[in-house]
């Protein structure tokens, strides 16, 4: 069975760039340093879907990836070192959970 | 290589996965899980993609040319937000058990008792 | 079981898995041979019936309202669970605003004029939906995320009004909401469930596609609250208290 090779090469940029991006994002083990990093990735992913001939998910991953994750992730990551600074400084009686019973 | 897309696309579900297993921290297991994502969306993408076509806007184009399938697009563009709605939900749980538990770690949460 | 155990076990679930897509994906058509009928379908009569010019849009809210239906609710669902989660617990009281005004005064000019412009790009996205590439979601989004500039600008006494909970919850049930009484509407008049009961209008123009335009606007409504909610309930609760608890 012979198929044509139909990649434009730009096509095959493309995707050459998302398949290097995702092991790139996935091997960065800092949240902090990786939600840069995903947000690189988002735009390589951009990229992808203009050549591709779909604008309407480009325009939907533009936003989200370089808008609603880099804060929901930063938020996250300064809460979580936020919050291990508060007990280093708290020392050890306060680094049981947490049963006030505020819940 | 006509079959190029649909295997990055299926190297990048595994490399999320990957990810996910072997993550030590929940906020870096929750990004891994937005790779894992987004090789749906290429997939998808790549399916309805036709050589030759053009995007499926007609302004100023007769609605006959040859255009790409537009019913993934429609799945992509609005599968792409509510992702974040939903990794947002898993950061907040991820948060919630850092604050009961002491620790991002996943393989440290499994010693929180009721 | 071990880490060492579940690392073991993952390298053959790997292949196993690798395998399986790998059969998966070579059973589809070659890459640009796209053979299905529906896509070409669509891209034929999608114009001279529903008169709207970006044929994914007249797919989302017409051809495929439901399932547009279906994802709204389920970003509705998650943003519910978040705020659940969040307002639950504890919640930093704004105190002291520590941090607030950021850099010079031609830093917050830059941001500030960008938020009225990415604000204005954002609503023509979400208008001309159904005219040229954007639409509800996207343009809902991109409001939603300017808005956010104005927190980073302004500290959070310029943020103030888009994280009032008051303004925000009933704006968002409205956008979800209103999609629904939409869809709604075409069943009182004896149609099937979002039937396009408004009159088309001229394809290319703003004034087509009937329904379409109006599931649009609910859906960028509903999005760009969803999303500043998502955002306000995100800040209050992760980064506030960190503010305040630098000064403390």
């Amino acid at each position: 069975m012979t198929v044509l090779a139909t990649l434009v090469p730009l096509q095959a940029v493309a995707f050459g760039l998302v398949a290097l991006g995702a092991p790139l994002v996935v091997l960065t083990r800092d949240p902090l340093r990786q939600a840069l990093v995903n947000g690189v990735y988002g735009v390589s992913l951009v990229c992808l879907f203009v050549v591709l001939e779909a604008p309407d998910p480009a325009l939907s991953m533009l936003v989200v990836s370089g808008i609603a994750y880099p804060l929901v992730l930063l938020a996250a990551i300064a809460r979580v070192r936020g919050e291990a600074r508060r007990r280093r400084r708290l020392g050890r009686a306060r680094s049981r959970p947490d049963r006030s019973g505020r819940r | 290589m006509s079959y190029l897309p649909y295997a990055v696309a299926a190297w990048i579900c595994l490399v999320g996965l990957a990810g996910v297993a072997t993550s030590r921290n929940l906020v870096h297991l929750a990004v891994c899980l937005t790779v894992m994502q987004s090789s749906t969306y290429v997939l998808l993408l790549s399916v309805g993609y036709v050589a030759g076509g053009r995007a499926p806007i007609f302004k100023g184009a007769k609605p006959g040319a040859k255009a790409v399938d537009p019913v993934v697009q429609a799945l992509t563009l609005t599968d792409v937000v509510v992702s974040v709605a939903v990794v947002a939900l898993i950061l907040a749980l991820a948060l919630d058990a850092h604050r009961l538990a002491g620790t991002v770690d996943p393989d440290g949460l499994a010693d929180v008792h009721g | 079981m071990s880490r060492r155990g579940r690392l073991a076990l993952l390298g053959p679930a790997l292949l196993g898995l690798g395998a399986l897509l790998g059969w998966g994906v070579a059973g589809l058509p070659a890459f640009g041979h796209y053979r299905g009928p529906y896509g070409f379908v669509l891209d034929r009569i999608v114009v001279p019936l529903r008169h709207t010019t970006n044929v994914v849009m007249g797919t989302t809210f017409d051809v495929r309202g439901v399932d547009t239906m279906g994802e709204e609710f389920i970003l509705y669902a998650a943003v519910l669970g978040v705020t659940l989660l969040l307002r639950s617990g504890e919640r930093g009281r704004p105190g002291r605003q520590a941090g607030e005004r950021l850099g010079t005064d031609g830093l917050r000019l830059l941001g500030v004029t960008m938020v009225g412009g990415g604000v204005l790009v954002g609503l023509w996205l979400a208008a001309f939906g159904y005219v040229t590439p954007g639409g509800g979601f996207q343009g809902g989004a991109l409001v939603a995320g300017t808005i956010l500039l104005l927190y980073l600008v302004g500290g959070r006494s310029a943020y103030a009004p888009f994280l009032a909970e008051a303004a925000l919850d009933p704006l968002e049930s409205l956008g979800a909401g209103g999609y629904v009484v939409i869809g709604l509407a075409a069943l009182a008049s004896g149609l099937p469930f979002l039937t396009n009961l408004l009159g088309l209008g001229t394809p290319g123009s703003l004034v087509s596609g009937g329904s379409i335009a109006a599931l649009n606007w609910a859906s960028a409504l509903a999005v760009t609250v969803a999303l500043l909610t998502l955002f306000a309930e995100f800040l209050e609760t992760y980064v506030v208290p960190l503010a305040r608890a630098d000064e403390a």
